[in-house]
């Protein structure tokens, strides 16, 4: 084989190179990094258990203890191990509503793009009929009727968003289709399922990437949404959202403990975007910069 | 002919023009308009015409890709113009294609093994474990080497690319193959390496082709009959040397004149036909040819001409030709 224009590893050294010079993305990959292996140590990194309450210790200040690196909460609780409990909720929630995200919106999205007429029409009226709701309203709409477990709220959340994804990847697929690729399988006998999931699903992985990355940052949000709201996470399990929700009542006199969790969701939704909207550069070639 | 491996008679294919607001018909465009072609075992049918004159998807409805609106296929005596995906599933095995552009006709995301092993998984032939095996031996068949199997289409060259399409369509031993551009894509200096290739499977291998073209070189090479399409109809078939050397049809002949001649200052003169081809529609009545056409009788613009057999494989549908 002479004629090798470029092999696979070289497609790849590619997509790096590109997404190398966005720094910001870089950047991000490194927060989701820190962030997702703070997550999965937290129990080995947090000082305290983050459950255990000390009257006696309320509203610490940051940096004024050792044993306390960012202070206590109203009923005594160490901050920092609040947090990083709380991110491994947080993030849980966020990655599972991501999966239940990109896999209804993709499935949805390829039956649309491929079956086309009346499949499509019906599909995508669904899809219209979904953004037509705010996400809040679905969200607490079915909150109210489904007790709050992790799994509940991260289903509920990617159930409630995966429409822009379907949109994307339908997008996608009406572009694919018609491609020879696809003629061939047919001419090949190839059956609609196989067309759909072996032939074009691979080939739209670059924009459901991207998508599923950016959706972790907003199921993220939803998360923290709905708990502050008092729907999601219950106590004493402790997530970013509800530490901002007990938070409030001490706003004016202890900000630090609404500033925290806020700073930790700011973190991580733009850790999320940042990475995401690097993907997107490195990944669609229609972007593509010159080297 | 006896032995027709396909037999096409009417084929019929109509795309609605719908309106944007509320999608209601509006017109008609016909692609493909009452279309008769046969093609023997063994045999290479050569069906040529411009751009947009139905070339293409006369072949791809043979395939099925595309649904025929009216008119009959008969693919080894058994009708299929009407059967649904699993009553096609058999056929699928004996007809394949080859596409013009090798860049979008293999899966980029898929390696070679994998897309020479598609056939066999469809069509559930062999298991797992053989399948290597079967996917070298295709690839030796059209001279490439066996680690090519574990590489991806874009690490090829638009001539190996060809060859892998055509290790695709072979791999279920199909009796015909349609061959739509196959090399029209291609660098000259490939063109012939890729049809020496196509014939030397049909030696081996018994294979008949309907090889779609606008290029008469081409044709000339590898055709054993010719049928010359313009605007959804079938103006002339006849066997190779007829259609070179005793043209009955003013479009063949326009066609012909076309051709660049090996030796500058040849002696035909050429006869472009006039004005552009109409479109498919709105095509004129009568004989679809008539607007350009040097030879229009009153007759040609009224009555659309039946075909007839000038001699023995060689049919006409030409006013000029006396019936």
């Amino acid at each position: 084989m002479s004629a090798a224009i470029a092999t696979p590893e070289g497609q790849a050294a590619r997509v790096w190179k590109r997404f190398r010079r966005h720094r910001l993305a870089l950047a991000g990959a490194l927060v989701v990094a820190l962030l997702l292996a703070s997550a999965l140590f937290a129990p080995l990194l947090a000082p305290q258990d983050p459950t255990l309450l000390d009257t006696a210790l309320r509203f610490r200040a940051p940096f004024t203890d050792w044993r306390f690196p960012l202070g206590t909460d109203e009923l005594g609780r160490d901050t920092l191990s609040r947090l990083l409990h709380g991110g491994r909720v947080s993030l849980t929630v966020g990655l599972v509503a991501m999966v239940t995200t990109v896999m209804t919106g993709a499935l949805i999205g390829i039956a649309a793009g491929y079956l086309g007429g009346i499949a499509d029409t019906l599909l995508m009226r669904f899809v219209d009929t979904m953004l037509c709701f705010p996400q809040v309203f679905l969200l607490l709409v079915v909150a109210a009727f489904v007790p709050p477990t992790l799994l509940s709220i991260s289903l509920v959340i990617g159930l409630t968003s995966w429409m822009e994804v379907s949109r994307i990847v339908r997008a996608e697929i009406l572009h694919l289709k018609e491609q020879d690729f696809v003629a061939a399988a047919r001419a090949l006998g190839a059956s609609r399922s196989r067309i759909m999931l072996r032939e074009l699903l691979p080939n739209a992985a670059a924009p459901i990437l991207v998508a599923a990355t950016l959706k972790v940052a907003s199921a993220v949000l939803m998360e923290s949404y709905i708990s502050y709201l008092g729907y999601g996470v219950q106590p004493p399990l402790a997530s970013w959202g509800n530490m901002l929700t007990n938070a409030q009542g001490y706003f004016d006199t202890v900000p630090w403990l609404a500033i925290l969790p806020g700073a930790a969701i700011t973190l991580t939704v733009m850790g999320f975007n940042f990475l995401g909207d690097g993907l997107r550069d490195a990944l669609d070639p229609r972007l593509r910069m010159d080297p | 002919m006896a032995d027709a491996l396909l037999k096409v008679t009417g084929l019929e294919v109509h795309f609605p023009i719908r309106s944007p607001f509320l999608r209601r018909r509006t017109g008609t465009v016909r692609a493909v308009d009452g279309v008769n072609l046969e093609v023997a075992r063994g045999e290479t049918l050569a069906l040529v015409g411009e751009s947009g004159c139905g070339k293409t998807t006369t072949g791809k409805a043979i395939l099925r890709l595309i649904d025929p609106t009216g008119g009959s296929i008969r693919f080894r005596g058994e009708e299929i113009a009407h059967h649904t995906p699993r009553q096609l599933a058999p056929f699928r095995r004996r007809m394949q294609i080859v596409f013009q552009d090798p860049y979008a006709s293999l899966n980029p995301r898929m390696t070679v093994g994998g897309i020479l092993a598609a056939p066999f998984e469809i069509h559930r032939i062999g298991d797992a474990k053989d399948r290597p095996g079967r996917v070298a031996a295709l690839l030796r068949t059209v001279g490439l080497p066996p680690e090519a199997a574990r590489r991806y289409p874009h690490e090829f060259s638009g001539g190996q690319r060809q060859r892998i399409g055509i290790a695709r369509a072979l791999a279920l031993q199909p009796d015909l193959v349609i061959g739509d551009e196959p090399v029209s894509a291609l660098d000259v200096s490939i063109q012939a390496q890729i049809i020496n290739l196509m014939r030397r499977l049909q030696a081996e291998l018994g294979l008949a082709y309907i090889m779609i073209s606008h290029n008469l070189a081409v044709v000339s090479h590898v055709a054993d009959r010719v049928a010359v399409m313009y605007l959804g109809r079938v103006v002339e078939t006849a066997p190779r040397e007829a259609l070179f050397f005793d043209a009955r049809h003013p479009y063949t002949q326009a066609l012909l004149s076309a051709v660049p001649e090996p030796v500058p200052g040849g002696r035909r003169t050429r006869r472009v036909p006039q004005g552009d081809v109409p479109s498919p529609a709105h095509p004129p009545l009568g004989c679809h040819f008539h607007p350009r056409c040097p030879h229009a009788m009153p007759v040609c613009s009224q009555e659309a001409p039946a075909s007839r057999i000038v001699s023995p494989g060689h049919a006409v549908a030409c006013h000029l030709v006396p019936a």
